[in-house]
Parts: C-alpha cells; structure tokens; sequence
C-alpha cells in the first residue's frame, strides 16, 4: 500500500486534482488540540530514525501566545537513506502542507526546510513549491481567510551530516557551527532562536495530510499494532531493483527482498542486511530472513528500522572492509565537542585501518569492541552510538572475517 | 576581494531571512559561486559588511565542508565514496579521475579545469555510484559515462 509516493504530484495543479490543500482547509475547521488528537491518534511515529510519537512531540509545545516554528529536517545525510529526495522529487506539496498543518496545530507562524547543501536541485523544488503554495493563498497571511499566519523559509546546509541531529540543525539555521546542544532543554521549550519548536523529518510530515484526510483511527489500522502506517524504504547494494519503495509496515524482509527488490543480483549471496541507515546494528542474512518490516520486529532482532536506509551486503563484500568505510565516514563526521566520539571515532578508524592491512593482534579485535562500548550513551548527541553499534554488530556477528585479517587471508579483498 | 556583483546583492541575501545569522551560509555559497573558492581576505570584508565577527565566520566556512579555501577547478567534481558507492565501483571512479585528469585529490588540472575530491555520503545509494560535478547529481557511473561526460565539459 502506497500513500505519500501513490501518484507523481510534482505541480500544485496535479497536487489539488489529487485531493491536495484539502488536509489543510480541513485543518482549519478544527481546533489546533484536536488537530494534534487526530496525529496523536494514527500513531504516527518520525520517520526520521529515532521514531519518536510525532502527536506527542506537538502537544509538549507550550499552549501560550509566544513564537514558535515549525522545522523540516531535510538534511538526508544517513549512508543508505535516499527516501525524503524522492518525496521532494515526487511529492514536494505534501511536505508543505504537513508543514502548514504542524504550524496551525501548534500555533507557529514560521516554518524552516533545513536542505543538505548537496541538494541543489532539490533545494531549487522546494522553493519553486513554496513559491506555488504561496500563489494559491495556502502559505502566507490568512491562509484561506482563516486569520491564520504561516510562511516558510528554505535553509541550506553545507556539508555537515552532524546538522541531521536536531538541535545541530537548529544551530546550523542560527549560522553557527553545527554542534548539538544539551538536553534539556529540549527545543519543545527552547528550540529555534530560543523558541518553542517542533522538528519533524521530511517522510513524517508528508504523513500528515493524509491523516487528516483519512482521519487518525484509521491510519493507525494500517500496518501493524505498535506499528502503523507506510515507512518508505531506500535500497542500495546487489539486488537486482534498488530504489525506493512505500511498503506497509510489518511486510517481511523475505517478501520485501524476493517480491520488490526482485531479489539478489546474479552470482551474489545476501551476507549481511544494514536495515535502517548506517547507524542502525547489522543483521546476518539468517536473521534477516525472519524479520519483519517494523518498530518491534526489528528491535527484536536487535536492530532498528531506523531512517530506513537498506543496505544490502553480499558475499562479496568484506565485512571489515564495509566497517572501515563506516569508521571512517563518523570519524570525519563527528563534530568533535565530546572526547569520546571525538578521539573513539578516531581511534576505531585508525584500528580498523591496521586490521584492514593485517598489521593488528588478535586482542586489537577485542580493543576495537571495547572502545566502542565506553563511547556507547556517554556522550551529548547519538553520533558516538551511531558508530558504536556497527562497531559492535560487526565483530560480534563476523568476527571470523576479523579473525581472517589477522591471519592475512581474507580471500574477499586478498589482503 | 569581494566581487561588485556581492557588494550589490548580499542585502537582498540578508533580508530574505528573518534574522541576519541565518543568512551567513547563503551568503558564503555566494561568494565562492562568484570567486570559486572563499579567502580569508574575502571573510575579513564580509565581516565589515554585515557586521559580524570574522572569527564567528570562519569558524562556520571551515565546519562545513563544501565551503573550499582553496581554488578547485572549473568544475569540481565530488566522489562519493561511502558503503553503497563503494560496493558499486566508487574506487574505480576515483582511480580513473586520477590517471585521467592527472591529478590527486584537492589538486587542479593544468588547464584548470578539473579537480576532485571524494566525500561521503550524497544521498542518492540507489543509484550508486554517484558523482557531483559543480551543482549537479551524476548517478549509476562508470568509467564509459564519466569518460564522456569529461569530454563533454572540456569543450564547453
């Protein structure tokens, strides 16, 4: 079942033939709380990895008359997630319209797309979207005669996958350096230029309106218990259709892989399946094939549905290869204000570099692990964990091929 | 040295934000579309310009990374070379740049036309691998299609 990514809405003209603006003309006939009810009701939860309730993160915004903004986080950065280019390509109206709807709900008069700088051209969608929206009278002063206030300004970024944290993000649109802030206060308090925000990522917002169409109860019916709605999945490695793909949450990995990735590529084996962006542990091939596409299964497993970003690793790939390219990508990445994701997210590179070339011992495997455990939850954003749990997923579940670069016979990179 | 065309546009940059710190990204992706890479000589005039401390500047050009300090060619070219690039043939990407253009990473070709340097993840793994040439995505490459699209932009 497809719901955001069901028809190509590119212009405001296919976006309103196909229901478009309805959501919000709906909206605005309702009170700003019961608007957050019908979110809170369909069980809507981000998309963007951490898979927070998104109603519940609305209603911590102070009901007073003070500023406050709504923020896209469209800054896709995660290795393996390519799934909100797609919507800004497929369907840029619904992310302004959730964005407009998210405002009225919790009174904000601002809203902010925070765009990864390497999205020029989705950048230049999103502007000509606004400029859209803005011409039919849905965004800017009393939008449809509701008395009601909202407009929209896109910010770039310019490298940094650290902004995708979001209160890094909120820095990044203040023109600082994007270091995460402690918590609290949360920006649900103190959030964009010390005001009351809400943060949501592209996927979840684009949610919105259809929710408000179809009514939050039966949203919530589709896809699993704990788990409702359609999460879009991005697809890259050795099968034979990557790409992206809306699939009702709680479909099996099995189904997803045999029946819409078309399966592997000739020749390949499935080795290992990174489920939700690079972060996320690593599953083996058996356990993949038991999973199913949600929340719960996946962390029964051990794992995460995350971002959403698949990666599938075959049998031709090294496994400690792939975690030095990892290492290496949050090493550079890591903004460099806590000591131990700045120097552990160092010192795992560099190890896994030795262990790459066979220069290491057998207790440098053991090191490897130890270090990221005593990076893991100590410290200010998730960047350290995010590092920590491939780290440790990939020796525990591969340390034969670990074992096999000490010995200096890898056969996969002949190392 | 700031161009005229800067001098003439950076307020209308400026006042397309609510408030004027928002707008430093913007108006540093201006400055290096214009002089190709961003000096400290053009920091310290920015800073003069909208008031804002050159420190507070620079300590924002050089935490991100697709602000260059340095001249890059004509067309600059980005690699991405993360886990899904990489099981796709990003290293034969690079090394074909390299015995091509003959040149390392960070470094111009002598014509000044073409320089390189690999980056992390773009963002587009399905299509992997994936080159950014100046402002545009270039998906599903190999050396055939990067061959061509070279020689494309040397006569341009």
């Amino acid at each position: 079942m497809k719901i955001i990514l069901e028809k190509e809405l590119f212009d405001i003209k296919t976006y309103i033939t196909n229901g478009g603006y309805n959501a919000i003309k709906k909206a605005l006939t309702m009170t700003p709380q019961s608007v957050i009810d019908e979110v809170k009701k369909s069980n809507l939860r981000g998309r963007g990895g951490a898979g927070f309730p998104t109603g519940l993160k609305w209603s911590f915004i102070p009901k007073d008359k003070s500023q406050k903004y709504v923020v896209c986080n469209s800054d896709e950065s995660e290795p393996g997630t390519f799934k909100d280019r797609e919507i800004i390509h497929k369907n840029p109206h619904s992310i302004i319209e959730g964005m407009i709807i998210a405002g009225y709900a919790i009174g904000a008069t601002k809203g902010y797309i925070y765009i990864r700088g390497e999205f020029v051209r989705e950048a230049r969608i999103i502007e000509k979207t606004i400029y859209e929206a803005k011409e039919s009278g849905y965004l800017g002063k009393n939008i449809l005669n509701s008395g009601f206030d909202f407009d929209i300004t896109v910010v770039r970024g310019a490298g940094a996958y650290i902004c995708g944290e979001e209160t890094a993000l909120l820095e990044s649109i203040e023109g600082k350096q994007g270091k995460p802030r402690i918590k609290p206060p949360f920006p649900a308090t103190k959030g964009l230029f010390s005001s009351p925000t809400v943060i949501n990522n592209v996927e979840t917002l684009a949610a919105v309106p259809y929710i408000m169409i179809m009514g939050g109860e039966k949203y919530s019916r589709i896809g699993k218990e704990k788990s409702s709605g359609t999460k879009l999945f991005s697809v890259s490695g050795p099968v034979n259709k990557p790409g992206v793909y809306e699939i009702e949450l709680g479909l099996s990995f099995k189904d997803f892989l045999e029946n819409y990735l078309m399966g592997m590529k000739d020749g390949v084996k499935l080795k290992a399946v990174i489920v939700g962006g690079s972060s996320v542990p690593v599953i083996t091939a058996d356990e993949a094939m038991k999973v199913n596409l949600d929340y719960e299964s996946l962390s029964q497993a051990g794992t995460m549905l995350g971002s959403g970003g698949m990666i599938i690793i075959g049998d031709d790939q090294c496994m400690v290869e792939a975690l030095y390219i990892l290492a290496r990508f949050y090493h550079h990445e890591s903004c460099g204000q806590c000591t131990p994701c700045r120097e552990g997210t160092g010192w795992i590179y560099k190890l896994l570099s030795e262990i790459l070339s066979g220069k290491c011992k057998e207790k440098d495997i053991d090191l490897l692990y130890e270090i990221a455990e005593n990076m893991m939850g100590r410290t200010i954003c998730p960047l350290a964990d995010a590092l920590s749990m491939p780290v440790m997923s990939f020796v525990k579940k591969f340390r034969n091929e670990f074992d096999k670069h000490i010995e200096g016979s890898c056969e996969i990179c002949q190392r | 040295m700031l161009g005229e065309k800067f001098k003439k546009n950076y307020k209308s940059i400026v006042e397309k934000f609510e408030k004027k710190e928002s707008a430093l990204i913007s108006l540093l992706y201006e400055i290096q579309k214009e002089n190709n890479y961003i000096s400290d000589g053009d920091i310290s005039e920015l800073s003069s310009l909208i008031d804002m401390p050159y420190s507070r500047i620079k300590s924002v050009l050089t935490f991100y990374t697709m602000f260059n300090q340095k001249k890059t060619g004509k067309y600059h070219i980005q690699v991405c070379r993360n886990l899904s690039c990489s099981m796709s043939g990003a290293r034969n990407i690079i090394n074909f740049i390299k015995e091509n253009l003959k040149i390392n990473e960070h470094e111009v070709s002598d014509d000044g036309l073409f320089s390189y340097t690999t980056v992390e993840c773009l963002g587009a793994c399905g299509s992997s691998p994936v080159v950014m040439i100046n402002d545009t995505y270039y998906e599903n490459m190999d050396e055939k299609k990067l061959r061509e699209l070279i020689d494309k932009l040397r006569k341009e």
